[in-house]
C-alpha cells in the first residue's frame, strides 16, 4: 500500500472529473423541458430556494426564448445563479419541492434550465444590471466567497463602492476551493467571479487576510461599513491518537489542492477512509475514488437516517464504488514508520435524541479495524475561532453572532454566510450576502 | 367487434375515414400507400384547369412546444396535367375496388367546363364527386373556390350545372369563410346536391418571422393569406357542422365532416354531431398514413364499449343536445370540489379564479405547499379551475341545484325572478 499521485492517464482523469450535471445540448432540449413546467402559482420550488428565485418565471422565459430575461430573473435573486445551478443540492431544495414529485413524475430539471440561461449570460457577458450613480459610500467586505460576492453585487447596484479583501489568490471561496471538480471547474469559478464584478464598483484585493496583513480597526477607519463573509476554516480535528501520522489529511485541504494543483499532482492512497457523511465528505470520497484509490470507505457514526448529505449525493458515492460503514466512530489511527496503516473505529448504536433532534450515537464497546493508508477528515469544519474572538466579535464557539439585521455586536460591522451559520450551502451564503447588503444599505440610510 | 363499414350516399368504404382533397391525395403513389395503410377512401386533390404552385406553401402554429397545432397552406388545386390525374384515378379504382374514390372538382366558371370535366372524371370509374367551393386562396382571385361558396346564388347555379350531367353522387364542400355556412348549404341542397362536406380551410396569417418581419409562409419576402386547418380549427368546424346538422333543409342530406380531425376521438365527435363519415388531412401530413391504425382500432373499441353495433347507431346522437342559450336550465348549478388527496398544490386553480373569475378558492399558506379549497358560496360553477388543473379528476364539478324545477331565462324573466345583487 502506498500514497502516490499520477495514478491515471490524462484521459481517465478527464473522464472521471467530467461535468456531473451536463448542460442541455441545445435550445430545443431546454425548451421541451421548460414547457413541462406547470408555471405554479406561489410555487413550492421558489419557496424552497434560499434565495427565492422566481423559478416558474425564469422557466417560462426560456420557453418564450427570452433567455436574457430569464437570466435576469435568476440573477436578481441570486447573482451566483450559474454556480448554484451546478452545485446546489436541488434534490432537497427546488427540485425536491417540484409538484411533479407528488404525481410520481420526474421533477422539472430546474438546475439544468437555470444553467442554460445563466451560462449563456456568462458566455455572452450580458450586462443585465445598471448601477445607480455612485453615492460616495464605501464598504469593505472580507471574503470573496458567495456571501461576500453576493453582498458586493447588491451594494454595487445601489451605487456603493465595494472593496473585497480575499486571503486566497482567487475569488469564489469554497465554490472555487471546496467543491468537487466534477461539479464546477476552476475556470468556471473564475469566470463567475469576473462576471459578478463586471458590473463595476467592486474591487477584489487578493492575498489580504484578516488578522495577518489586514485588521478590522483599519477597515473601520477607512470604510463606512464592513461585511464579514470569512467562511469557516479547516476540518474539525478528530482528537484521537495517530491524527498526526503521514496520510491523515483534511478534506477541505485535499479538495483545495485537487482544484489548485491539478488531478495528477494529488497523492492518493490505495485504501482510503473518509470520516463523515456531509457534502464535503462525499466530495472527498468520490474524488479520492476518481483519482484512482482502489478502495474508499466512508465512516459515519450515525445511520443513513441522520446523515447530512442528500440521498442523491450518497448515491454518487455508491455509484463510484465507495463503501459505507454506518455506526462507526474513529478511535485511533495506527501507523508504522510514521505512516498510516490502520483505522480503528468504535462500533456505535443509536441512543436518545440529542439537541439537534437526531438520535445520538452511543459506543457499544466493540471496535472494528480497517487496513488503510490514508484517512481524510470531513467531520465538519470549524470556524476561525481565534480570529473571531481576537476581534472582540460576539460569537458562539467561534461562529459570529448577528442580530436579525445581519449586524454583529460592533457598530457598522455586519456578517453572514458560513462564518455565522457554521457551514451551509452556497445558496444560503448568497442569501446571507443579500441580507447583509440590505442591512448595510439601511445602516447607510440608502434605502 | 363492431361493424365500422360505411356507406355514404351509397358509396361503400370499409371504414368511415377518408383522406380529404389535399396534397396527400395528389397522385397515385400517395393514394396507393394510403389504401395499403388502410384508409377507407380518398377525395382526390381538386382537378380543374392546370395551375402553377409557389414555394414555400405551408406554415404552422406551434403551441407550448407542440408542433403544428394549426396548419396553413397556400397551395392551389392540382398542378398536374388533367390526363395524368384521370389515368391514375382509374388505376387506383381498379387496384382497390373496395375503397371509396371521390374526385374533387373546381372547373372554370362556365357550364361547359363543368360538364366536360364531370364526364371525363366519371369515365375513370370514380364513385363520387366533391365540388370545391371552399379553397380560400389563389383560386378565389379567379372567381373560383371560396368565391363560389360565399355566394349562395352562384353556388346554386354551379350545382345546377353539375346536376344536369352527374351520374354519380355529388358532395358540395362548404367554405367556413362566411358568417354562416347555412345559406350556401341550403342553396346547394335546393339545387340538388346529394351531400355536403365541411369545413374547408379558414383564411389566416399563422405568424410573422420576428427577424425578417415577413409573415409565414414566406414566398421570396412576401406572403398571402393561407387556409388554416389542423387541431386548432376543430371547434369551429364542429360548430359549423352542428348548424348544418340542425337546419331542417340541410340535415336532409348526408354530411361528411372535416376540420382538424386527428384521432378516432375527434372523428366520433364529428359523427355524434351528424357527420356520416369524416375526412382527414393535417394529421396525416404531420404523421403519415399510419395514423389510420389507431383510428380504426380506437373507434372499434369505443363502439364495443358503448354497445354500438354500426355507425348509424350513434351518428347524430349529440345533435339535439346543442340548444339555444335561452333554453338552458338556470336552476342547474354546479360547484367545484378539490380532491385534497389528488391536489399537487400548483395553485393554478387559485390564481385563475382569483385574478380572472370569482375569487372562490381559498388559499391557506404552507411551506412549501399551500392548501387550496373552494368557497362554495362564491363558486359560480364556471369550470375554469377544473380546466386549468393539471391533474385528472382532481377538481370535479358537483351538482347543487338551485331548485328542483327546470326554469329557463324566458321563464325567469316572465316571473320577474331576482338577478345577481353583486
Amino acid at each position: 500500500m502506498a500514497i502516490t499521485n499520477n495514478r491515471l492517464t490524462k484521459e481517465q482523469y478527464e473522464q472521471n472529473f467530467s461535468d456531473i450535471r451536463p448542460p442541455f445540448e441545445n435550445k430545443t432540449a431546454a425548451v421541451v423541458e421548460a414547457n413541462r413546467c406547470l408555471f405554479c402559482y406561489d410555487a413550492p420550488c421558489t419557496k424552497s430556494c434560499p434565495t427565492s428565485i422566481n423559478i416558474p418565471k425564469f422557466i417560462k422565459q426560456i420557453s418564450t426564448d427570452n433567455v436574457k430575461g430569464s437570466a435576469h430573473t435568476i440573477f436578481i435573486s441570486n447573482i451566483m445563479g450559474a454556480g448554484c445551478s451546478k452545485v446546489c443540492p436541488v434534490e432537497k431544495l427546488c427540485e425536491g419541492a417540484c409538484v411533479y414529485n407528488l404525481l410520481e413524475e420526474e421533477p422539472i430539471q430546474i438546475a439544468r434550465l437555470q444553467q442554460y440561461s445563466t451560462m449563456k449570460a456568462l458566455q455572452e457577458n450580458w450586462q443585465l444590471f445598471e448601477r445607480k450613480p455612485a453615492n460616495g459610500k464605501k464598504v469593505a467586505i472580507v471574503g470573496a466567497g458567495p456571501a461576500g460576492l453576493s453582498c458586493a453585487h447588491v451594494l454595487a447596484r445601489e451605487g456603493v463602492e465595494a472593496t473585497i479583501y480575499e486571503k486566497e489568490e482567487k475569488g469564489g471561496g469554497l465554490m472555487t476551493y471546496g467543491i468537487a471538480a466534477y461539479k464546477v471547474t476552476p475556470q468556471f469559478c473564475e469566470d463567475e467571479v469576473n462576471y459578478i464584478t463586471s458590473i463595476g464598483g467592486i474591487e477584489i484585493k487578493y492575498n489580504q487576510e484578516l488578522g495577518k496583513n489586514l485588521s478590522l480597526s483599519d477597515l473601520q477607519q477607512n470604510y463606512d461599513a464592513i461585511y464579514l463573509g470569512i467562511g469557516v476554516g479547516v476540518a474539525r480535528q478528530l482528537d484521537i491518537p495517530g491524527e498526526d501520522l503521514l496520510g491523515v489529511v483534511d478534506a477541505i485541504k485535499f479538495i483545495y489542492e485537487l482544484r489548485d494543483k491539478g488531478y495528477s499532482a494529488i497523492p492518493i492512497g490505495d485504501k482510503v477512509a473518509v470520516i463523515g457523511m456531509g457534502m464535503t465528505a462525499i466530495d472527498a470520497a468520490t474524488q479520492a475514488k476518481r483519482l484512482g484509490a482502489k478502495e474508499v470507505t466512508m465512516i459515519y457514526r450515525r445511520t443513513q437516517e441522520e446523515m447530512p448529505c442528500t440521498e442523491y449525493e450518497l448515491n454518487i458515492a455508491k455509484l463510484d464504488g465507495c463503501e459505507i460503514i454506518w455506526l462507526a466512530a474513529p478511535k485511533e489511527v495506527k501507523g508504522v514508520n510514521g505512516k498510516v496503516t490502520q483505522l480503528v473505529c468504535h462500533v456505535m448504536k443509536l441512543g436518545e435524541p440529542d439537541i439537534s433532534g437526531r438520535r445520538s450515537p452511543v459506543d457499544t464497546g466493540e471496535t472494528i479495524t480497517l487496513d488503510v493508508d490514508m484517512v481524510i477528515k470531513a467531520a465538519g469544519q470549524v470556524p476561525f475561532e481565534d480570529l473571531v474572538k481576537g476581534s472582540s466579535l460576539d460569537n458562539k464557539n467561534g461562529k459570529i453572532v448577528i442580530d436579525n439585521n445581519s449586524a454583529t455586536n460592533i457598530q457598522g460591522v455586519f456578517a453572514g454566510g458560513d462564518a455565522v451559520n457554521g457551514g451551509k450551502e452556497v445558496v444560503d451564503a448568497v442569501q446571507a450576502g443579500k441580507d447583509g447588503a440590505a442591512a448595510i444599505l439601511r445602516y447607510l440610510k440608502l434605502f | 367487434m363492431a361493424d365500422i363499414s360505411s356507406s355514404f350516399l351509397g358509396i361503400k368504404s370499409p371504414n368511415p375515414f377518408w383522406l380529404a382533397s389535399a396534397p396527400p391525395t395528389d397522385k397515385k403513389y400517395n393514394v396507393l400507400r394510403a389504401f395499403e395503410a388502410g384508409w377507407g377512401g380518398v377525395v382526390w386533390k381538386t382537378l380543374g384547369s392546370q395551375v402553377k404552385n409557389v414555394s414555400s406553401r405551408y406554415s404552422a402554429v406551434d403551441y407550448n412546444g407542440s408542433r403544428v397545432m394549426g396548419f396553413n397552406n397556400i397551395e392551389l388545386i392540382s398542378d398536374r396535367p388533367l390526363e395524368i390525374n384521370l389515368k391514375e384515378i382509374a388505376e387506383c379504382v381498379k387496384l382497390f375496388p373496395d375503397r371509396a374514390m371521390i374526385v374533387s372538382l373546381m372547373a372554370d366558371n362556365d357550364r361547359n367546363s363543368w360538364h366536360e370535366l364531370i364526364k371525363k372524371v366519371e369515365d375513370t370509374g370514380a364513385h363520387g364527386l366533391e365540388l370545391n367551393f371552399g379553397c380560400p386562396h389563389g383560386m378565389t382571385e379567379r372567381g373560383m373556390g371560396a368565391t363560389v361558396g360565399q355566394d349562395p346564388e352562384i353556388a346554386c347555379m354551379v350545382v345546377e350545372w353539375v346536376m344536369e350531367v352527374a351520374k354519380i353522387p355529388v358532395i358540395t364542400k362548404l367554405t367556413p369563410n362566411v358568417h354562416s355556412v347555412v345559406p350556401t348549404g341550403r342553396s346547394v341542397v335546393k339545387a340538388g346536391t346529394n351531400g355536403l362536406s365541411l369545413i374547408n380551410t379558414i383564411q389566416s396569417v399563422t405568424g410573422i418571422d420576428l427577424d425578417t418581419f415577413v409573415p409565414n409562409p414566406n414566398v421570396g419576402g412576401k406572403s398571402v393569406f393561407g387556409g388554416y386547418c389542423g387541431p386548432a380549427v376543430k371547434p369551429i368546424a364542429l360548430k359549423m357542422l352542428t348548424t348544418i346538422a340542425q337546419d331542417e333543409l340541410t340535415r336532409t342530406v348526408p354530411i361528411s365532416g372535416i376540420g382538424g380531425i386527428s384521432t378516432w376521438r375527434d372523428a366520433v365527435e364529428f359523427m355524434l354531431l351528424g357527420a356520416g363519415n369524416v375526412q382527414v388531412c393535417t394529421a396525416a401530413m404531420k404523421h403519415g398514413f399510419r395514423i389510420i391504425d389507431d383510428m380504426i382500432e380506437g373507434l372499434n373499441n369505443w363502439m364495443d364499449e358503448k354497445g354500438f353495433k354500426k355507425l348509424d347507431d350513434f351518428i347524430g346522437k349529440s345533435v339535439p343536445s346543442i340548444t339555444h342559450w335561452e333554453d338552458l336550465d338556470i336552476n342547474y348549478h354546479i360547484i367545484a370540489k378539490i380532491n385534497q388527496d389528488k391536489c399537487i398544490h400548483c395553485g393554478l386553480c387559485y390564481i385563475a379564479c382569483e385574478d380572472t373569475s370569482h375569487q372562490s378558492i381559498r388559499l391557506d399558506y404552507g411551506k412549501p405547499y399551500n392548501t387550496y379549497s373552494v368557497i362554495d358560496e362564491e363558486c359560480v360553477g364556471c369550470n375554469l379551475c377544473k380546466l386549468v388543473c393539471p391533474v385528472d379528476d382532481c377538481i370535479t364539478m358537483e351538482v347543487h341545484r338551485k331548485g328542483d324545477e327546470y326554469i329557463n331565462w324566458k321563464e325567469w324573466q316572465k316571473r320577474g325572478l331576482p338577478l345577481n345583487d353583486h
